[in-house]
């Protein structure tokens, strides 16, 4: 009878979760100094790259053939081909800590250079310099708008989101916000910013046009402690509802409503995921997130716990929980 | 972007140049320890500057010990500063805050953790950034606590610091549960270095200082001018670990400190300084990013408008320590976790430690809170 439950218990589970997707994802070991590549039909990682030290961002080229993995204690971008993990180039800069390119181009990329506040930007076909922007202290996340007009950037100890112009490279706007602003996300139709600030505990929503702030949006969980409520990745879903908002040490992931910016609940990351997992704490310290192409799950990397979680974004569910390496810090996914 | 005519402020630094020995070679300070991580804070300011039209200068007055640090307050007074920091001892602070008043003066007191100054010697013109004997003592135990290593050997020195150290050690253990199970005052002299005399005198005094106690988990020393504790690990007469100025060392900063974008300041200093960071850097970088981060916020380098932005609800400083430093309205002290250093080889933990809860924030499960604050200060500097 015991058998006969389990069997049926776990077959129920994986119907339930497995996403059956041929997507390939990305995972940037911050510690170990690999990247975990997991093939998202077996939700297993089948690959481990080695990479330079302090693997944290990456960005994919539009054709997702080339991953761009920062390596910030080796100073250097290094370039990778995504079908024979060969390193294919390299961009030597000092403390690269994230990069970003234009949506749908490979170029420019640009990188937040932590050590020197300045972020610069690079032609990734020949690797050469194109622009130096100055910027506050700690510079980190990075996004482009939509149009690819429109560059920002978080400095997370000047605290500011600082915008610049694709075109000129000038500096247009530079918004306070609350401190150690992390990551930065455009909504799909170019009006507004996101901005995650880890220590503010909030996420503030700026106007791409008149660079006003339009909202801070604050979390609380009861039982938990405001301080704990640190958010870093932002993800919003192609049709601009909703926001998912990674928490950090709070082990969640809020859901928040694009038009009203309501909160409008909390995923557990660490709670039991539907497959059974082999660890028992999972999901801790969730940073950065991705979505699978389709929409339908979207990935955390979990610093903590050493492995990425996967949410269903219908009923936002975690229905499973894949181990990586050691401190996995960002998480792409390919787009084929 | 800043211009030639950007508004400046300059904040200044009385500096006590002296000489410190310290048992551990790689220990001894260099001379510009403090003034390094303000020279970091001003720069890291200027960065955050130039975008805000504010310009940071600062202004250090190296002071000798036997050299008077009010004549060096009223130089920088005469020139207009109203924010100066200091690592001179706890008697010069408290010189240093009242001279300072008649200027409208504020105080940063970025190295000396003497309670009394937050207690019934507290001043309405003095922000702590230095943590309190107390903090220390509260986030050593915290950890000990949760180790369940509670019955402590306590050994401190015969410096009057070292009394007060101890003190704080006992109002620890009392407050979180743990057991002083004994308490030895260590009267050796502060002498020479083993330069001649090779290591057996220690292999033999120290194992006799600490036989026959009862049996306890941990030795906490309390020696606040390096006569002893560092001789102390793999010399007592038990095999105990060793914590407090030695073995595991409550501590503001860490040169080995790399969570929380820690990484990110060593690199920035230790490019500035060649060097590596200091606790005492730590709280001088502190004392000129509040003064920096309060002026970005509020908008402008007036004195009083960045004090006024400071002492609000609203101040946060990230101070890669995971949660964000704030001030303590109740006397003026810099709340902030406390780490907890491998003899300044490796970070063991950061406390607060889980399961020590507070009202208001975790923080202030260290160090002396509202109730307990003898410190009266006049209600309008409470802000």
């Amino acid at each position: 009878m015991m058998w006969r439950r389990l069997t049926t218990g776990a077959m129920l589970a994986f119907c339930l979760a497995a996403p059956a997707l041929a997507n390939m994802a990305y995972v940037s070991n911050e510690k170990d100094n690999t990247v975990s590549v997991i093939d998202l039909a077996k939700m297993k990682v089948v690959r481990t790259v080695p990479t330079g030290e302090r693997p944290r961002g990456m960005a994919l080229s539009r054709n997702g053939r080339r991953l761009l993995v920062c390596e910030g204690d080796s100073n250097r971008i290094d370039i990778f081909d995504t079908k024979t993990w060969k390193v294919i180039g390299a961009i030597d800069t000092p403390d690269p800590e994230y990069a970003a390119l234009r949506e749908n181009s490979n170029n420019p990329l640009y990188v937040s250079n932590e050590n020197n506040a300045l972020v610069t930007v690079w032609n990734i076909d020949t690797q050469r310099m194109l622009a130096q922007l100055p910027t506050g202290v700690e510079p980190e996340g990075m996004a482009v708008s939509p149009d690819g007009q429109l560059i920002v950037n978080t400095t997370e100890t000047t605290d500011m989101a600082q915008f610049f112009s694709y075109k000129t490279g000038k500096n247009l706007a530079n918004v306070l916000v609350p401190p150690r602003p992390r990551w930065a996300a455009f909504t799909h139709d170019g009006k507004q910013v996101w901005i995650s600030s880890e220590l503010g505990g909030t996420v503030t929503i700026i106007d791409t046009k008149t660079f006003k702030v339009l909202d801070t949006i604050h979390f609380a969980v009861p039982g938990l402690r405001s301080t704990f409520l640190q958010p870093v990745g932002i993800n919003i879903t192609k049709d601009d509802k909703l926001a998912f908002v990674a928490l950090g040490p709070a082990n969640r992931v809020a859901v928040v409503s694009v038009p009203s910016h309501k909160v409008l609940s909390y995923i557990e990351t660490d709670k039991k995921a539907l497959r059974v997992s082999k660890y028992l704490l999972v999901g801790q310290r969730p940073w950065h997130m991705a979505f699978t192409p389709d929409g339908k799950y979207l990935l955390t990397a979990n610093g903590l716990s050493n492995d990425v979680s996967i949410i269903r974004v219908s009923d936002q569910r975690v229905v499973d929980t894949i181990p990586v390496g050691q401190q996995p810090w960002m998480v792409l996914v390919s787009p084929h | 972007m800043r211009t030639a005519a950007s508004p400046t402020l300059t904040v200044g630094y009385i500096h006590w140049l002296h000489d410190v020995e310290t048992i551990s070679l790689v220990a001894t300070p260099a001379p510009d320890n403090g003034r390094a991580g303000s020279e970091v804070g001003i720069a890291d300011n200027n960065t955050t500057g130039r975008f805000m039209n504010q310009t940071f200068v600062l202004a250090p007055v190296e002071v000798r010990t036997k050299d008077d640090p009010v004549a060096a307050l009223k130089a920088l007074a005469a020139q207009g500063v109203r924010f100066a920091l200091t690592d001179r001892p706890a008697a010069d602070v408290l010189k240093l805050a009242d001279a300072g008043a008649a200027h409208g003066m504020t105080i940063f007191n970025v190295g000396a953790p003497e309670d009394s100054l937050r207690q019934q010697d507290c001043r309405s013109n003095v922000i702590h950034t230095a943590p309190s004997y107390a903090m220390l003592a509260d986030a050593l135990a915290q950890y000990l606590v949760w180790k369940r290593w509670n019955r402590w050997f306590l050994a401190y020195g015969e410096h009057p610091r070292d009394l007060l150290l101890a003190a704080a050690y006992r109002r620890a253990a009392k407050t979180f549960g743990a057991r002083i199970v004994v308490e030895r005052q260590y009267k050796g002299k502060a002498g020479s270095r083993e330069t001649d005399s090779g290591l057996v005198d220690l292999q033999k005094q120290l194992p006799v200082f600490t036989q026959n106690a009862p049996n306890y988990d941990v030795l906490v020393a309390a020696d606040e001018n390096s006569v002893f504790a560092d001789d102390l690990p793999y010399r007592t007469w038990d095999a105990r670990p060793v914590a407090g100025s030695a073995g595991l060392m409550p501590t503001s900063w860490d040169p080995n400190s790399v969570a929380y974008g820690g990484k990110e300041m060593q690199d920035r200093f230790i490019a500035h300084a060649h060097r590596f960071m200091t606790a005492l850097d730590m709280n001088a970088w502190v004392a000129v990013r509040m003064i920096g981060t309060a002026a970005s916020y509020a908008r402008t380098l007036d004195p009083d408008a960045i004090l006024a932005y400071m002492r609000g609800p609203q101040f946060q400083l990230g101070a890669y320590r995971g949660l964000s430093l704030s001030l303590r309205d109740w006397d003026g002290q810099v709340r902030q976790a406390i780490l907890l250093s491998n003899s300044g080889r490796s970070v063991v933990s950061m406390s607060p430690q889980p399961g020590f809860l507070h009202e208001r924030t975790v923080l202030d499960t260290l160090g002396i809170d509202r109730p307990e604050s003898a410190c009266k200060m006049p209600r309008a500097a409470r802000g």
